[in-house]
Order: C-alpha cells, then sequence, then structure tokens
C-alpha cells in the first residue's frame, strides 16, 4: 500500500484555470527518488497479474482447437482461430447482436446520464424539502432482486405491446442505472464549490449557464465514470434480454452467446464461449481507452477548452 | 416512493409559505422539473413491479386437482402465510441462506474495498502506459458475469487451472468451504475494478494544495492517505461501497453458474427467490424478495447513518450529525484548500 | 408542476390496472379437459427450439417445409443453449399466454408441467402416426394417458468400457452386475498400465444428472421412486440397496472423490483422458471418444454396454432424455401446428438429424439401418437401453421432485447423511410433494 501513497509526489501537477477566477503559472514537481518508483511499479505489476492472469487463460482457451480444450498447457499450441470462424458465422447473427449491443447500451447511457445530471444537480444544488427520503427512496429501488422483478415487468411490456423493441430493453437497463448514476452525480457536484457556480452567476450567467460551464466541466471525471459503469452494465444484461427478446433481430450479444452450443446438448461450448467473451469485452476495452483521459483528466481538459 | 412524489406535489403546490422559504419553494419548483423524468422511469419499471411482486406475495401457488390432473386457474389468497412459512417449515433452509448472503457481503465487500482503493490510487499515477494499466484493471469489470462465470467454472474445476497450482485437489465447486471461498474470490476479481473506477473519480476531486498543506505539516506518505486522501474521497467511497454491497446482498449468477443452485454453502436469498419461481410458487419467491428488500433497506439504512448522512444531503437542512463532525475538519481543509487554490487543480 | 405530479399518479393508475388486468387469470384460451381440441386455423407459425446438436440442422427442416407451404410459413425461433435459460424463456411465454411460440421443443421432465398448467394442446393421439416409435419414447409424451408431443428424440445411458484394460487383465465381456464391474476393476488395478485408474463414475453433482443416476440405481436395484399409483417408494429395501452401491464406491474409491462435482461433460473429460474404467453416460460421447484428433486417449480401446444390474438375469435400468415436439395452447394456427410438428419429428427428418448430428431418433426402425449401424456402432446398444428404460417420474411439480431427490442423495453421496437417513427424508419430502 505504501507504495501507492506518493501520488501527489510522483505526480506531475498541472494546473489549470478556470473562467471565473486567476490563473496562477502551471508549477511541475520534481520526482522524489527512484525507490519509491520501484515500489509503484512491483505494485503496478502485482495488480496487473492479478487482473490479467484469468483473462489470459481466456485468451489462451479461446485459441486453442476444439479437440484439446481440455488441454492445461499455458500456450494454445497449435493455436487456431475455429473458435472465432465459429462464433462469426453468419448463421450465429452475432453481428448483428454486436450492434443491438451498441444501440442499447449507448441509448441507455445518454438517457441515463441525461437524467442523472439534471437529478444530481437538483439534489446538490437545490434546497427542497424530503431529500434525503428522495435519495433513500431512488437507492432502494436498487433493493430489490432482479429475479423478483422480471414476472411482472413482462406482463406490463407484454401488456403494451413491447415485446420485441428495444424500449423493452432499455427501459429497465435505464432504470437499474440510475440510481447509482444519480448517487454518484450528486456527491460529485456536491463537492464542487459553490463559489464558483456562484461567481459565474455574479458575473451575469444564468444558473443554467453557470453549471453548463462551471460545474459540468468541473465534474467532467465523475460524469465519464458514471457513463462508462451505465454503458458496462448495460452492454452486459442477459436476464432482460432474455426475458424481452425472442426475435434475433432485436437481441444483444449475450443472448446470441447463450444460444452458443456444442456437439451436443451437454457440453458447453467452451471455445466460443471465450472467444465471444473476447470479442464482447474489446468495445469496452475501447471505450476505456478512448475516455480514460477524461475519467482522470477531465477537469483540466474541460476547463482548458 | 409515492410519499417522496407526495411531499414534493406538497411542497410545489403551497404558495403560502414565510418569506425565509420562498426560495425554497421555487426551488423546490425547479427540482421537481428535474426528478421527475427520473423518478417516472424508476416508478414504470421498478416501482409497479415491486408493487405486484407485493400484491404477488399474498397469494399461493394454484393446486393441483387430482381429479383431472389439471393446475387449478386460480391463485388461492393466504394473506401473510407465504411469509409465515419462510421462517417455519422451510426455516433452516431461510436462515442459513441469510447467513450466506450476510457471508458473502462482508466476505466479498471488504476485500473489494482495500483492493479497488488500491487499484484507484495505482491508476490515479503518473505512470508509462497508464492508460493500459487501466484498462487492464477494468477488464475484469467488463466481462459479462455469464461468461466470466464460465471461465471460473473452468479454472475452478477438478482438473482445472486452480488445481494444477495446488499440491492437493480441492473439490471448489463441491458444497463447502472451498465452493465459498471459490465464489468469493471470483467476486473480488470482478468487481474491485468497479469501486476502483469510482474510487478513482473520487480522488479528483482533491486538490493537490491539500496534499501540499499536509506536505508542510510533515505528514508522511501515511499519514496523508489516512489524514486527508481517505476522508476527502470518503464521499465517492461511501456511495461506491453503499452500491456494492446492495448488488452483494442481492448476490445471484455468480454462485449459480459457479457452484451451482441449492448448494447449501453458497445459497443466497436471491438464489431462494429464483428457485421458488422456477418452481412456479411465485407467491413464495415474491415473499422472499419482499424480506431480501427489507433486509438490504435495514443495511443500507445503518449504513448511511452512520457513514453518508452527508452524501444523503441532510446536512442542506439540518445540523451536523455525529459522522459529519467527524468529517468536517477534513471537509474544512478542503474547502479552505479548494478556494483558496480557485481554480481547482488536478492531479495528471 | 402540479399537473405533471397528477399526470405521473395518473400513469402509475392506469399501469397498476394493468397489472391487475393481468393477475386476474383469464379463462385458458383452449380448453384442454374436453378432450383434444379442434385444430382448425391455417397460417404462419413459429417453431421455438434450442440448438439440435450444432449446426442449422432444424433450419434446413424447416427451409423444407417452407418451400412447399407459402401460406403456413414457419419461422425458427432459436432458445438458449442452456437448459436453465431455455426453461425460463418457455416458461415466461407460458406466463404470458403469449402467442410467440407455436410449436415447441420440451425436454420429456417438462411434459407433465406445461399439460397440467394447460400450455400445451392434447394432440389427436391416433393421427399422429406414432406406432413406428419406441413404445418408451411414447410414455414421455404422455401424461395421465392423454398424448400431448411427438417424440423427436430421445437418449439414454450406456456403459462405456476400456476395450483394452480389460483384454489385458483377461476379461472378455463387459460386465453385467456391479459385482463383475468391481472385480474387472481390481483385475486393470493390479496391471501396470491400470495402476491410477478410476474404476466408475456417473454424474454426481447436484444437478438434473444426479436424479438420473441416482433414479437408475434405485430401478436397477429392483426398486422404483414412485409406484403404479404415482406414491412415493424410496424408503424401501431396493433403493437402500441401489444407493449403497454407488455410497459404498465412493467410499472405496471406486468412484473417485472428484466425481462429486462430474456433469457429463467433466465425466466425458475424464474418459477421455483415460482416468475412468467405467463410466455411465449418454450416447453423445461416443462419436467424441473415438475421435483421432488426438482429442481422445481411448479411441478404438473402448465399447460401450447396457448398464450392469445386481444380478446377471437383470441388466441396469437407463433413465430416459430426449426432445418432444409440443403446441402452445397460446399459439395461433394450431392446425398448421400439428401438420408441422408430425412433419418435423417425421421418420424422414429424424433420419437427418441422426445423420448429421447423431441425435438419438424415436423411430425404432432406424436403430436397424445398416447405413446408420455403420457410423454409429453404438446403436444396438442404445435401442436396448432404451427398450429397458423406466422414464422420470410424469408429475406437474417434477421441480420440487427432483430437487428433493437431489438434496438427499447428494447428502448421502457426499457422506453428510447416511442412506437409511436420507432415504427417509427423500421419502418424507416426495409424500408431502405428491400427497
Amino acid at each position: 500500500m505504501s507504495a501507492t501513497l506518493t501520488t501527489p509526489t510522483t505526480e506531475t501537477t498541472r494546473r489549470s484555470n478556470q473562467r471565473a477566477s486567476a490563473v496562477p503559472p502551471p508549477t511541475k514537481r520534481k520526482r522524489n527518488g527512484r525507490e519509491r518508483h520501484t515500489y509503484i511499479y512491483v505494485g503496478v505489476a502485482v495488480v496487473i497479474v492479478y487482473c490479467l492472469a484469468p483473462v489470459y487463460w481466456m485468451a489462451a482457451s479461446s485459441l486453442r482447437r476444439t479437440s484439446d480444450i481440455f488441454s492445461l498447457s499455458p500456450l494454445p499450441i497449435p493455436a487456431s482461430f475455429e473458435s472465432f470462424l465459429a462464433i462469426f458465422d453468419p448463421s450465429q447473427g452475432f453481428l448483428r447482436s454486436l450492434l443491438n449491443s451498441f444501440i442499447i447500451a449507448s441509448s441507455v447511457t445518454v438517457l441515463a446520464l441525461v437524467v442523472a445530471v439534471t437529478a444530481g444537480y437538483a439534489l446538490a444544488r437545490l434546497q427542497f424539502r424530503g431529500k434525503p427520503l428522495f435519495m433513500i427512496a431512488v437507492v432502494a429501488t436498487s433493493m430489490f432482486p432482479t429475479v423478483a422483478l422480471i414476472v411482472p415487468m413482462l406482463k406490463i411490456f407484454s401488456a403494451v405491446g413491447w415485446i420485441n423493441t428495444y424500449q423493452a430493453l432499455i427501459l429497465p437497463s435505464l432504470s437499474f442505472a440510475l440510481p447509482l448514476a444519480i448517487w454518484n452525480l450528486t456527491t460529485f457536484f456536491r463537492q464542487m464549490p459553490n463559489d464558483l457556480e456562484q461567481a459565474a452567476m455574479v458575473d451575469g450567467c444564468t444558473r443554467g449557464q453557470a453549471f453548463r460551464r462551471v460545474i459540468l466541466p468541473l465534474a467532467t471525471p465523475g460524469i465519464f465514470t458514471t457513463a462508462i459503469i451505465t454503458f458496462v452494465s448495460a452492454w452486459n444484461e442477459f436476464l432482460i434480454p432474455l426475458t424481452m427478446t425472442n426475435r434475433p433481430d432485436v437481441q444483444p450479444a449475450t443472448i446470441v452467446i447463450s444460444r452458443f452450443s456444442g456437439v451436443s446438448q451437454f457440453d458447453t461450448p467452451f471455445g466460443s464461449q471465450m472467444a465471444a467473451a473476447m470479442i464482447v469485452t474489446l468495445p469496452l476495452i475501447l471505450m476505456v481507452l478512448l475516455f480514460q483521459r477524461r475519467i482522470v483528466s477531465g477537469l483540466a481538459a474541460g476547463a482548458l477548452k | 416512493m409515492t410519499a417522496v412524489v407526495h411531499g414534493k406535489t406538497r411542497s410545489a403546490g403551497t404558495p403560502a409559505r414565510p418569506p425565509v422559504r420562498q426560495s425554497w419553494h421555487n426551488e423546490g419548483r425547479l427540482a421537481l422539473t428535474l426528478l421527475a423524468p427520473g423518478v417516472l422511469v424508476m416508478v414504470v419499471v421498478i416501482v409497479l413491479p415491486i408493487l405486484e411482486t407485493i400484491r404477488q406475495s399474498l397469494f399461493g401457488a394454484p393446486g393441483l386437482d387430482p381429479a383431472t390432473g389439471f393446475v387449478n386457474e386460480t391463485e388461492p389468497f393466504v394473506a401473510l402465510a407465504n411469509y409465515t412459512d419462510i421462517f417455519s417449515s422451510t426455516g433452516e433452509r431461510f436462515w442459513r441462506a441469510l447467513g450466506n448472503t450476510s457471508f458473502f457481503a462482508v466476505a466479498t465487500v471488504v476485500p473489494e474495498t482495500i483492493i479497488g482503493v488500491g487499484m484507484a490510487l495505482i491508476m490515479n499515477q503518473a505512470l508509462r502506459a497508464r492508460a493500459l494499466v487501466r484498462v487492464a484493471i477494468l477488464i475484469p469489470w467488463a466481462i459479462p458475469t455469464a461468461l466470466s462465470g464460465v471461465l471460473w467454472g473452468w479454472i475452478f474445476s477438478a482438473n482445472g487451472v486452480a488445481n494444477a497450482f495446488l499440491p492437493t485437489q480441492v473439490l471448489w465447486t463441491s458444497d463447502g468451504f472451498a465452493a465459498q471461498l471459490a465464489v468469493i474470490m471470483a467476486d473480488t476479481w470482478k468487481t474491485a475494478p468497479f469501486l476502483a473506477l469510482l474510487v478513482l473519480a473520487g480522488l479528483q476531486t482533491i486538490p493537490v494544495e491539500v496534499y501540499e498543506a499536509a506536505r508542510v505539516d510533515g505528514a508522511g506518505p501515511w499519514r496523508r492517505f489516512i489524514g486527508v486522501t481517505l476522508p476527502l474521497v470518503r464521499p465517492a467511497l461511501v456511495v461506491a461501497i453503499l452500491f456494492r454491497m446492495l448488488d452483494a446482498l442481492r448476490m445471484f449468477d455468480l454462485p449459480y453458474v459457479l457452484i451451482g443452485p441449492r448448494k447449501s454453502s453458497v445459497e443466497t436469498i436471491s438464489m431462494l427467490a429464483q428457485d421458488e419461481a422456477a418452481a412456479l410458487r411465485y407467491g413464495s419467491a415474491a415473499a422472499y424478495a419482499i424480506i431480501l428488500f427489507l433486509y438490504i433497506f435495514l443495511i443500507a439504512f445503518v449504513f448511511v447513518r452512520m457513514f453518508g448522512a452527508d452524501v444523503l444531503g441532510a446536512r442542506d437542512r439540518v445540523g451536523p450529525t455525529r459522522a459529519e463532525r467527524r468529517a468536517a475538519k477534513a471537509n474544512a481543509r478542503f474547502i479552505a484548500a479548494a478556494s483558496a487554490a480557485s481554480p481547482k487543480e488536478t492531479l495528471r | 408542476m402540479l399537473k405533471r405530479g397528477l399526470s405521473a399518479v395518473a400513469t402509475l393508475g392506469v399501469a397498476a390496472l394493468i397489472l391487475t388486468g393481468c393477475a386476474a387469470s383469464a379463462p385458458a384460451a383452449s380448453g384442454g379437459d374436453s378432450g383434444a381440441p379442434a385444430f382448425t386455423d391455417r397460417g404462419p407459425i413459429t417453431l421455438a427450439i434450442g440448438k439440435i446438436s450444432g449446426g442449422n440442422a432444424a433450419q434446413t427442416a424447416v427451409d423444407a417445409w417452407n418451400k412447399d407451404h407459402a401460406d403456413e410459413q414457419v419461422t425458427l425461433v432459436e432458445l438458449s443453449a442452456k437448459s436453465d435459460a431455455q426453461r425460463q424463456q418457455l416458461f415466461q411465454n407460458a406466463q404470458t399466454k403469449s402467442d410467440a411460440y407455436t410449436v415447441m421443443a420440451l425436454d420429456g421432465t417438462l411434459i407433465a408441467q406445461f399439460a397440467a398448467n394447460r400450455w400445451i394442446e392434447q394432440l389427436p393421439k391416433d393421427d399422429l402416426g406414432l406406432d413406428d416409435r419406441l413404445p418408451a419414447t411414447v410414455k414421455t409424451v404422455t401424461y395421465r394417458d392423454n398424448v400431448y408431443g411427438v417424440p423427436l428424440s430421445t437418449d439414454a445411458a450406456m456403459l462405456y468400457y476400456r476395450t483394452d484394460l480389460l483384454k489385458a487383465a483377461g476379461i472378455t465381456e463387459a460386465p453385467k452386475t456391479f459385482a463383475e464391474l468391481s472385480a474387472a476393476c481390481t483385475a486393470v488395478k493390479a496391471l501396470p498400465e491400470g495402476a491410477g485408474i478410476s474404476c466408475y463414475a456417473g454424474q454426481f453433482d447436484k444437478y438434473e444428472g444426479l436424479t438420473c443416476n441416482v433414479s437408475e440405481i434405485i430401478n436397477t436395484a429392483g426398486g422404483s421412486l414412485l409406484d403404479d399409483k404415482g406414491r412415493p417408494t424410496v424408503d424401501t429395501p431396493e433403493a437402500r440397496k441401489g444407493l449403497t452401491q454407488l455410497v459404498s464406491m465412493f467410499k472405496d474409491g471406486e468412484i473417485p472423490a472428484e466425481a462429486i462435482t462430474y456433469n457429463e461433460e467433466a465425466g466425458r473429460q475424464a474418459f477421455l483422458a483415460g482416468k475412468l474404467l467405467f463410466h455411465r453416460q449418454w450416447a453423445y460421447q461416443y462419436v467424441s471418444a473415438s475421435a483421432s484428433d488426438g482429442s481422445s486417449q481411448v479411441a478404438g480401446k473402448f465399447a460401450v454396454a447396457p448398464l450392469p444390474g445386481f444380478s446377471a438375469d437383470k441388466g441396469g435400468a437407463s433413465v430416459l432424455g430426449g426432445k418432444n415436439l409440443v403446441i402452445s395452447a397460446f399459439g395461433k394456427n394450431k392446425a398448421t401446428a400439428l401438420d408441422f410438428a408430425k412433419f418435423f419429428g417425421s421418420a424422414e427428418n429424424q433420419e437427418v438429424f441422426l445423420a448429421g448430428a447423431g441425435v438419438a431418433p424415436t423411430v425404432a426402425a432406424l436403430y436397424d439401418d445398416p447405413k446408420m449401424l455403420e457410423k454409429y456402432p453404438y446403436l444396438p446398444t442404445l435401442k436396448q437401453s432404451i427398450l429397458t428404460a423406466v422414464p422420470r417420474p410424469a408429475v406437474a411439480n417434477y421441480d420440487d421432485v427432483t430437487a428433493a431427490i437431489q438434496d438427499s442423495a447428494y447428502a448421502a453421496l457426499s457422506g453428510t447423511e447416511g442412506v437409511d437417513a436420507a432415504l427417509k427424508t427423500m421419502q418424507g419430502k416426495l409424500e408431502g410433494l405428491l400427497k
């Protein structure tokens, strides 16, 4: 742990300015000591091995031939792409399902952000009665076991004719994502110093403008974190689409993967499933790569715009 | 939820308030507008099903007509029998599951918090290739549970990789402590990154001046972590732990996929509810769900009261709670530093 | 703002109405009580089925039908390959009385449950042309003397054994009894090439496979789960004899300890790796164990026999697997559905499924087809297993029955409960469930 406590000393600190205030010059801090650095890298190595060892096994298994799938050799030799070829066989409809997953997960993410940002702002900045009660009510919706919600939800959606529609997949994921999104963003907004916003309002901004120009950019890490969490949960949702759809043209990837079968009803098509796990995780990795700067440095980037 | 809607409607629709309250009144209206979309979605998709579940829990499974061999068409109203049955006829199984549920919540969330905070601190470092480090840390969480369950099932099978590293053959997926351990390991691996991501975002709101001040005071790394980082990241951490706990207390897929249904050492209440629903006893399943809901609510309530009153927004109206007073010192430091430093700083 | 609040409340009210509307159970779309219903309407329908052993066999058969039936097109709805997920899809479809699935492929154990709930139609038995089917498979689609499905495929367990090792130990025939099996195992273990091999395994993890293995051993020992009148009979000397056999084999190490985690695949892995001398397994293992691509260590070194019994004159009794085509009570165009079910489950299609994917047919003649025998040498043994098979109980609450069997059997096999106590508990639970 001590290796990781050196954040401020090893960080290159960068100052950035806000519209509402003065501009201090950027400063640079020197790194102290090679030794601490070594500790950090050891820590990083341990964490990465911990996280990736099972993933390596997944990758290795996805590259084995079906006939060596039980093998315990560390390297998948001879390597084969047969599992990947199998999942991309046109009859599986895997590509289409990835597109569906993308449509569903991005809709959920955009909607969740819009709803949670407005709600979060209200909860963090506005004075009204019953606020703690509201916060508790929001989080309480995350306390019900999903297995018990499914059947009533199915009854509602089939009554309004929403079976096999995107909205029947988007709305549940949205409502599962909202409590965390609202709580997280509320916490974030609340941590933003009130003075900044008030200074902007003194400068002639309306409340809405002050929020957009001052608070939102400052809260980028929180917003992108929320976006990533929402996207990943929606992308990985299984129970809802299993229940709400039966036509392949709206089904997301998780469902299509569950249809992969082996030679018989008994065998798990392990190679295909691991190959699918690789493919289905790839867009999420790309997204994290794309947005990771915002998670961490959003504050500065937003302010410099 | 209805109480909230009601309360809000009242605060919006009562114009005769003293002037002091006037701004509250206006803000109340704005707040209602801003909160309405979220409330609407959650009412339709979650609250209605919960109400239906409550109704369902009062009905029993339709019986079988011995003469025709057909199941009756109406579900008998049984009042609270589904609830009383849980504690009497299947009591042993229920208490066992409640114990497992609680045990798993503690045994997964505690290591996840420790590992997750460590990961967040690492992700926050200015390292070479940090983008890759961050991605590497987040991958376990990004893999769909159904598939990571299969992966871990493979790893923990009798002739799997886990046993290849061990001197003796451990039967991870049979019933017993090894099964619990397997669930805990797989769950920690999968969800520590989720916690790390939320904590990392929280770390971003800490201005570097705060650390400077602490350093000037002569605080070492550990003191800075305990005295500065932890209190300031606390709101984000509380939210992260709270939501992890809610998930852990509803744990279902991992033990189900990895170990299997009806194994007493890993059966959770959610699994019991699922088991009942699968056997078409929806009333009994609903009763389990509601009991679990109440249990989680109780735990979450206590947790928030202990650690998260400020997160809840209570401080906007009432005086500081005990927890807030405890945090006040750190907050004062933060606000002082933040306003002194404004514009805020970021760590790169 | 008040208006907005009100409209939210109104929405809530409307939705609540919808909810209660659903909850109040409407009269069933078509009664099953008055004998077989009329199958009248024609038009497009759907077939809901999990994948038939890989490949596109189902789609090919559907395409063939569609070519000749322009106005009665069939759409294939592929269900999840995981049996839990598949069950959930079928249950929820029935719960909402959805017409999304017209013809469905159902596991034999689900027939009674679906029939009792009136989720599927009783079929006109004489019109189905089931005379060419193996009688035991017709039994699996029967609930209370009425037929509810067209038997599409079946399955039964066989004893896989290592011919090379038995030969080396001077044994020429597969064991007919468990005593012979143990003796053969002792002889093989004495050989240098037999060192470290495990005698026997089946499926003993806590899931449906355990119910199969336990029912089989109880039936084989002369006992039964239920008597003719459907009353549980597991607290009997015969049942004790059967379960004790498995428990003592676990204790003696004849069944390896790790077999308590075995499902079909884990056992197949062990057998293919050459770790098992005898293995109770379904027919699907034959092809993969014969594979010569290096994945099987036992290719050419094994054979199949009927399950062992307790005396030389009475062999083991397998349970039955397989899928059956049923017609949803909530589907439209049931006349088309009935014709299509007959077509899809016909001898011609079963031959295609057998030839292409090794799906065990329900049509008796296919077991004697020389072309098929050449491809699947195990067919005569499989047929014998099917002919002597005892199906699992056809009861409406099969889920609870199988859970009760698994709970007690697992406790006995893992040694946490004695055989007598376990069977007593099982009997008690079953009596509660089947009164």
